[in-house]
Order: structure tokens, then C-alpha cells, then sequence
């Protein structure tokens, strides 16, 4: 049952993908395009499939710097949300300066870090955590306010104190926000690794992508873009695996809510 | 965590019969220039059913502030077993008017939430939780989630949180208001027999007069703001009662004073009763403010 939901719910993005890999299938054959300004999808996946191995060596940096840059994130994103919530301090203080680093450019930043902590693994790390940590703060902070204000009076008139109150009604209460932020940082989570190693790397998608480019394999240069797609989609999925586990009670409400 | 915690067997540490379990004297509470509470005077005696009636915007939930400990008075004093009621000493378990089961939390967690709150072991809080399911109605329910439940359960799940707590006063605030007629005397029914059962000592707020009398020994009528107990009404019904206690003329008798007394506003205490009535001439005294 479930299965066949699923396959209801893939099968118009996936006919209209292969309706655009048609199309540009037919383009390119058709009007004769040099491969090195638009290969064919063919062509891309040809010559992916045969570059593999040098594909995969390059997307295990990619996906290193991702998910650890993404770590530290999640770190950094709730010890700031938490110290958000506790202190009305922190909150005036903090806050305002939080949205106004979003207003750094990345691509400023990215070469300084590179300059400050060279060609390793760290400064890729930075520019994932720098990306992608305001929108997990941000959601989480706002989980936290958006708690009932009744269940906290509940709370307090029962005995709880404020850490067990914060334990347990606002960490769950706030942890729907919390997953909300998470799919949209997850998606920039990828995208600033790759950019990252655009700046300067020694392996990695980025500077893979960089390296075919001066090559004029531009039909390397889509495999990695696709490789990178598909990354980006995995951890996305990834989060709704992640949901589930954590919050069963989600998904039985849904099923109780379809039946 | 006291070890001398009063109430943790509530009916057997009981002080002496004349010690009212809550004695609310003369308080007055006020929320900048609004007066909302003055002078408001309220005792109920241990294993007693009290319910406090009132216009809406009359400071219910005001007073239920200050009863549970939430809030403090400007004037006068809260005292639970003849100690200031206060968050701390646990005396007063509070039931809202929103069930306010978590989602997260199966019906079992849920009803042993107001234990963990109070630094119980999960474990230990499940245990005791777990003990009154089948009393509750709610035996194999116990892995569900509160979506799952009806209305009703909901409530008998919510009662549960707070009773297992075994405080000294039941604390209810509109626990049927939101529900259907029809659970709703079901649940005001079941609601008797648990009392008669357990001998709680509790406090209801209420807008349902029907209920007041269903449920209550003494029904408090407030006034509109700044409130106060106009006048505290014995219910003449006979224990335990059941659906029979609606055919009593009794009941509708009490129902209509309890109407009477929240259509004047301006009540006297010798107010005359009127003739149209067929209130035995020599009752009225019982129903003067105290």
C-alpha cells in the first residue's frame, strides 16, 4: 500500500526529467552541438560511468567535509538555540548579529578561510557550518518559542523546574521545527562543500568540476554536477528517515489520519 | 522530596475535622487597574466536592492561579492542611481545561508526565501511572497515542495525570467543557463514582450549573469582577447519585438558586425568596453567605 503511494507520488517529477534528458538528447544529436560547449546526456553518463572511479574518489572528500562541517552545525545550532531560549540576554544580544552574518557573502568568506587555514579539511567544514547553521537555529529557536504556553503552566504548577520543563515539553515540541530546518540546510549543506573546494582544494566534486572545466570536459563537469545532485537528494531523503525514527508518533498520526 | 510531604496518602494524614483542607481567606489579586479578585472567601473540608461557579471574565482561573501556587495574591492567604499553598509543597494538583495530552508521548508517558515533572523516575511514574489504567477505563490504551483516543478517554487520561500525583486537592478547571453533551454527563457520572471511590478532595470550576449540582456538596457562586462568593449553596442531593439525581426536585430546585443567585448581581443576604417556589420556607438560611 505504502509502496504504491510512494510510486504515485514519483512517477510526474521523474516523467518530466525524462522528458527535459529527451529533449536534450534530441537537441544535441540533432543540431550537431559540440560536446565540449553541451554533451548529451548519453554522453554524460557515458563518460561518468567510465571516469568512476575518479568520480568516487572525489565525492568521498565531498561527502567527508559535509557531513562534518553539517555536525558541527548541528552542534553550533543548538547550543546557540538553547542559550537563546534560556537567556533573554543572549537573545537580544545574539540574535540581530545571527541574521545579520547571513548577510556575509560565502563567496567572500570561503577564500579567507582558506587563506587562514589552508587547503584541509577545516576550512571546507567552515564554509558547510557557515551555510547551513542559520536556518537550524533560527527553526529550532523558534520551536522553543512556540511551545504551549499552557503546557508550561501545566508544567510549573505540577513542580518542574526550568530544565525539566525544557526537557520535557520544549526539545519536543520544537523538534517539528527542528526537522523543518534541517531539510532546508541539508540542502545547502552539499552545495557549500562543493564550493568550498572550488576556492581551493586538493580533492574533492569542486575542484574535480574546476579541473574538467580547464580540460574542456564539460561532459565530466555535468556527471559531477549530477553526482552532486544525487548526494544533496540522499541526505534529504535522509532526514525524513531520520523524522520517522524520531518522531514515530508523526507518522502514526498520518496513517490514523488517511484511514 | 520532603520526606514529610502532606497528602502523599491523602485521607489518612488527614488533620483534624475541623481544619479546612483549603481555606482561602480575603484575597484580593489584582492585574494592574484591573480588580479581579477581592475579598474572596472559600473553604472546603477534607474528602469534600466543591464547585466554584461564576459569570465568564470573572476571575476563575484567577483564583486557580493562586490556589495552585502559580501565582500569589496581593491580599489575604491560600492555605492548603492550614500550610500557604505554594508550588513547592505539592499540595494542589491542577487539571486544565485542555486536556493538554502531548503528542510525542503515549497515553502510559502521558498520564506519568505529571510525576516525571515532579522529579519521579520514569520508570517509578509509569509503574504507579499504569496501576489505575483499568479504574480509568483506559486498560489497553496504554502504548496508544492521545490522537487515538475519543474525547472522553482523553479527559479520563488527563484526570489520571493529575490524580496519580495523590496531592491533597484535586484542582479541576472545566475538565468536561470541551466534550459533546452526551460525554459529557457520561463523564460527570463516571466522575461521581470515582469520587465516591477514591474520596478526593476537590475543587471544580465550572459554567455548567447542571454539572455544579451533578458533581458538587457545595456549589460557590462568584460574582462578576472584582469577584467574591456571593453565596455558597449545599446541595440537598443524597450520595452516591446517579441519573436518578436529575428526576430529584431537588435538583432543579438547587439548579434554579444557583441561577437565581448569578442573575442579581446585587444579592443581599436576607434576600427574600420568592413565593412561586416550592422552596421549603425554613432552608434558605443554609444558603447565606458565610
Amino acid at each position: 500500500m505504502r509502496a504504491r503511494q510512494a510510486l504515485t507520488a514519483a512517477w510526474p517529477p521523474v516523467l518530466v526529467a525524462v522528458l527535459l534528458l529527451a529533449g536534450w538528447q534530441f537537441y544535441t544529436s540533432a543540431a550537431h552541438v559540440d560536446p565540449t560547449t553541451l554533451p548529451s546526456p548519453a554522453r554524460v553518463w557515458e563518460q561518468g560511468w567510465e571516469n568512476r572511479a575518479d568520480l568516487w574518489a572525489n565525492t568521498l572528500p565531498t561527502l567527508q567535509e559535509t557531513l562534518l562541517g553539517f555536525g558541527l552545525s548541528f552542534l553550533a545550532a543548538w547550543t546557540v538555540a538553547v542559550l537563546l531560549d534560556f537567556s533573554a540576554i543572549a537573545r537580544r544580544g545574539l540574535y540581530p548579529l545571527l541574521v545579520a552574518s547571513q548577510t556575509i557573502p560565502i563567496v567572500a568568506v570561503a577564500p579567507l578561510l582558506i587563506i587562514w587555514f589552508g587547503f584541509g579539511l577545516l576550512p571546507k567544514m567552515l564554509v558547510v557550518t557557515l551555510t547551513t547553521f542559520f536556518p537550524l537555529a533560527a527553526n529550532l529557536a523558534a520551536g522553543f518559542a512556540a511551545t504551549d504556553r499552557e503546557a508550561m503552566r501545566l508544567l510549573r504548577s505540577l513542580g518542574a523546574g526550568r530544565l525539566r520543563t525544557f526537557r520535557l515539553v520544549r526539545v519536543p515540541s520544537a523538534l517539528p521545527y527542528f526537522f523543518a530546518g534541517l531539510r532546508v540546510s541539508i540542502t545547502y549543506a552539499v552545495i557549500g562543500a562543493v564550493f568550498a573546494e572550488y576556492a581551493g582544494a586538493e580533492s574533492g566534486l569542486g575542484i574535480y568540476m574546476q579541473e574538467q572545466k580547464s580540460a574542456f570536459r564539460t561532459d565530466l563537469v555535468f556527471a559531477a554536477v549530477a553526482v552532486t545532485a544525487l548526494l544533496s537528494i540522499a541526505l534529504f531523503g535522509a532526514t525524513y528517515l531520520l523524522q520517522r525514527l524520531v518522531l514515530p508518533w508523526e507518522r502514526a498520526m498520518k496513517q490514523e489520519g488517511r484511514s | 522530596m520532603s520526606p514529610t510531604r502532606a497528602g502523599e496518602h491523602p485521607g489518612t494524614d488527614a488533620p483534624g475535622p475541623d481544619l479546612p483542607r483549603l481555606d482561602v481567606r480575603g484575597v484580593s489579586k489584582s492585574f494592574g487597574p484591573l480588580d479581579v479578585l477581592r475579598g474572596l472567601d472559600l473553604s472546603v473540608r477534607p474528602g469534600e466536592f466543591a464547585a466554584v461557579i461564576g459569570p465568564s471574565g470573572s476571575g476563575k482561573s484567577t483564583l486557580f492561579n493562586l490556589v495552585s501556587g502559580l501565582d500569589a495574591p496581593d491580599a489575604g492567604t491560600v492555605l492548603v492542611d492550614g500550610a500557604p499553598a505554594d508550588l513547592r509543597s505539592r499540595q494542589v494538583a491542577y487539571m486544565p481545561q485542555k486536556d493538554l495530552l502531548f503528542p510525542w508521548r503515549t497515553v502510559l508517558d502521558n498520564t506519568a508526565l505529571g510525576l516525571e515533572a515532579q522529579g519521579t523516575r520514569r520508570r517509578e511514574a509509569r509503574k504507579r501511572a499504569v496501576g489505575l489504567f483499568e479504574a480509568f477505563g483506559l486498560d489497553g490504551f496504554q502504548g496508544s497515542y492521545p490522537f487515538q483516543l475519543s474525547g472522553g478517554m482523553r479527559q479520563r487520561a488527563a484526570l489520571l495525570r493529575t490524580v496519580v500525583l495523590e496531592r491533597p486537592v484535586l484542582l479541576l478547571d472545566e475538565p468536561f467543557g470541551a466534550l459533546d453533551s452526551l460525554t459529557r454527563t457520561e463523564m460527570q457520572l463516571w466522575l461521581a463514582e470515582m469520587w465516591q471511590r477514591y474520596g478526593w478532595t476537590v475543587v471544580l470550576v465550572t459554567h455548567d450549573i447542571r454539572e455544579a449540582v451533578m458533581l458538587a456538596d457545595t456549589v460557590h457562586v462568584l460574582s462578576p469582577r472584582p469577584a467574591r462568593v456571593v453565596q455558597t449553596i449545599e446541595v440537598p442531593l443524597a450520595r452516591p447519585r446517579g441519573l436518578d439525581a436529575l428526576a430529584d426536585p431537588a435538583f432543579a430546585e438547587t439548579e434554579r438558586r444557583i441561577l437565581d443567585v448569578l442573575q442579581d448581581r446585587d444579592v443581599l443576604p436576607d434576600r427574600h425568596v420568592p413565593q412561586d417556589r416550592d422552596v421549603p420556607q425554613d432552608r434558605p438560611a443554609e444558603a447565606g453567605i458565610r
